[in-house]
């Protein structure tokens, strides 16, 4: 009895120092992440697509071809397809708000289709495992070693933006690129709004490929570039009456 | 009270050894989907959830029925239910473990199941989901067995499993509450975006899940003679036509408000699940509305006595009722939830051959699971001597 007394507050007291010593470590490793100084700042990010200047599935394709190199986004034939960036109709792209009338033009026209990075994501309301996140700036991002892949993330997603990997991706990569991780079987993936190369103070791999039809900055920031196009153009956004706040603006 | 489950007539091998060659089967195919991913299912980027989560949400409904018999049981005081609740409690935990199996085979990364634990995250329904699942599974298991050693022994059912009877009540409520609202909280999911879908899967629960169980008991009286008793079957097929009633009740009341306001996006679905989208999917709408006339056939045979009472009909409606409830609560549930797509679009999704393997696997490790537990409830109840005829 009494030796098995001691036994036991030898395992308590090497179990609450080893927990201690954990917690400890913890912290210290916490407190060595730094951000790089010549990352990107901003307190909200969204994008804004001039429709007019980007039209045809020609104006389009170097912008998806330079944002799917990058990311090592596999090139997967439907249904399964793996897209970050991908265009469609406005009939499809603004589903809820179908117009009969639409004017030859729009009609014609193929939209950018990508994450919203809403303010309000459902897909991070409902992830069971915290790893689909909002980040301080404004991003909604995934983290693949902790998705679980149960998909209640596209379920919840109203905008379609996200994709499964129905198998392994990367046979499908043409051209890798090794600065980027590819990702594996049975996880989420979808556009990141390049958190990667806003911290090293690079714009979005889109954005930098559009010739400035794309804009990128800080919705907070009065002075900020998307802030100026918004208060001279009229925008529309994706189903803003669900109640994300989507971050990706359309100037049509 | 373990060892029971050694001592058998051949039949009981037989059906033991049936059930685990379909186990094993599904499991090398399991094994294939865990190399291959899930490419190996008939689901899509759009359609991202099929067959597996649909079986999932039926069987909880089903875990859900034991409150049925508990309810009255406990607040009521009607004893009658009291000879067959193990019975109850133990499908209930058949129920729980088909529920996670399906869930966890539906994973795409299912060795990170326990992220859902290690990162818990109150704003997931799916959190809370896996929570309440665990919770009843434990209470069923808990309540079963101690009453069932209790019983079988002729002392006192102890107080605090009275009390966790009490919470097992609530508790069977709030699984499938929580289950509707992994469903009717999504933006933009025209189908599933209904405050009545929690109050229509606890009518479709109540009523499919004491289904299963008469027509299980029905079975076991054939197997074992052991009879659940006149008034068990009468007052359980009474219960069982009321909810169907409210069951199909509450989905007039979805098909009013989605084509009486006129509003494309509620009535979309129903539309696409009923009569396809220009020539798509053409065999679930076959399913649909053989589901429909299963649901007329068999509130008809149940809420009349005459028929309700006639044992050589009674089984024949609670299969088809059955049936019904699986259409409406499965793959139309599921495939009209995703089609439309986001974009206004309809895609056809067909489990494949594949997928009801392993479907079919998970759903014998639920009949192995209940017939081990009820053989042990049966034996136990031998022992102690309960009549297993009834003269009434």
């Amino acid at each position: 009895m009494n030796s098995s007394r001691r036994y036991f507050l030898k395992v308590a007291g090497l179990s609450t120092f080893a927990l201690a010593a954990g917690a400890a470590r913890a912290e210290a490793a916490e407190a060595s992440y730094e951000a790089y100084p010549e990352g990107l700042k901003a307190h909200r990010w969204a994008m804004v697509i001039d429709t007019r200047r980007i039209q045809t599935p020609e104006d389009m394709r170097p912008i998806v071809e330079a944002c799917h190199k990058v990311h090592n986004v596999p090139d997967i034939p439907a249904p399964r397809e793996i897209k970050w960036i991908w265009d469609d109709t406005f009939e499809h792209a603004f589903a809820n708000d179908p117009d009969p009338m639409l004017p030859e033009n729009i009609e014609n026209r193929r939209f950018f289709l990508l994450c919203n990075h809403c303010t309000n994501p459902s897909c991070v309301r409902v992830c069971p495992a915290g790893a689909t996140y909002k980040t301080a700036d404004g991003l909604v991002a995934i983290d693949y070693h902790r998705c679980v892949g149960c998909r209640f993330c596209m379920a919840a997603c109203p905008y379609g933006s996200r994709s499964f990997n129905f198998q392994d991706p990367r046979p499908f990569i043409k051209d890798l690129n090794p600065a980027y991780p590819t990702r594996m079987r049975g996880v989420v993936e979808k556009c990141t709004f390049c958190a990667e190369r806003l911290e090293k103070g690079l714009m979005p791999a889109c954005v930098e490929a559009s010739n400035g039809a794309i804009m990128f900055g800080d919705l907070n920031d009065p002075n900020s570039i998307v802030r100026r196009v918004l208060s001279k153009n009229f925008s529309i956004r994706r189903k803003p009456e669900l109640g994300t706040d989507p971050g990706v603006y359309y100037i049509i | 009270m373990v060892e029971k489950v050694l001592k058998g007539s051949p039949k009981y091998y037989i059906w033991l050894l049936f059930l685990l060659a379909i186990i094993g089967y599904a499991f090398i195919v399991y094994v294939f989907q865990l190399i291959y991913g899930l490419q190996m299912t008939g689901l899509t980027r759009n359609t991202s959830w099929g067959f597996y989560i649909a079986q999932f949400t039926y069987l909880v409904g089903v875990a859900a029925a034991a409150v049925m018999l508990v309810l009255p049981a406990t607040f009521h005081h009607y004893h009658p239910y009291h000879r067959v609740i193990v019975f109850a409690e133990f499908l209930a935990i058949g129920a729980v473990i088909m529920c996670m199996l399906f869930i966890v085979v539906d994973m795409g990364q299912p060795q990170r199941v326990l992220n859902i634990i290690l990162h818990p995250t109150p704003n997931s329904v799916m959190f809370w989901d896996a929570t309440v699942l665990c919770g009843y599974l434990l209470l069923n298991a808990v309540i079963g067995w101690t009453s069932l050693e209790h019983e079988s022994r002729h002392v006192p059912v102890p107080r605090w499993v009275k009390v966790l009877v009490v919470v097992s009540i609530f508790w069977a409520f709030s699984i499938h509450t929580v289950t509707a609202f992994l469903y009717a909280g999504l933006p933009g999911r025209h189908y599933w975006l209904s405050a009545i879908m929690a109050a229509r899967f606890l009518a479709s629960a109540f009523c499919a899940g004491p289904s299963i169980l008469l027509l299980s008991l029905l079975l076991l009286k054939r197997l074992s003679g052991f009879d659940p008793g006149k008034s068990v079957v009468k007052s359980l097929s009474i219960t069982i036509a009321y909810a169907m009633g409210l069951n199909m009740f509450f989905y007039v009341l979805e098909l009013f408000t989605a084509f009486y306001s006129g509003i494309p996006g509620h009535a979309h679905p129903i539309v696409f699940i009923f009569n396809g989208h220009e020539g798509l999917n053409v065999w679930l709408n076959g399913w649909m509305w053989f589901a429909v006339v299963l649901a007329f056939a068999s509130i008809f045979l149940l809420a009349i006595p005459k028929f309700r009472n006639n044992m050589k009909i009674l089984p024949w409606a609670l299969v088809m009722l059955i049936i019904a409830s699986w259409i409406d609560k499965g793959l139309g549930l599921l495939i009209g939830g995703f089609s439309p797509t986001p974009y206004e679009t309809y895609e056809v999704y067909t489990p494949t051959f594949w997928e009801i393997s392993i479907g079919l696997g998970i759903f014998a490790v639920g009949a192995l699971v209940v017939t081990l537990l009820w053989k042990i409830a049966l034996e136990m109840k031998r022992e102690g001597g309960e009549p297993f005829e009834l003269a009434e």
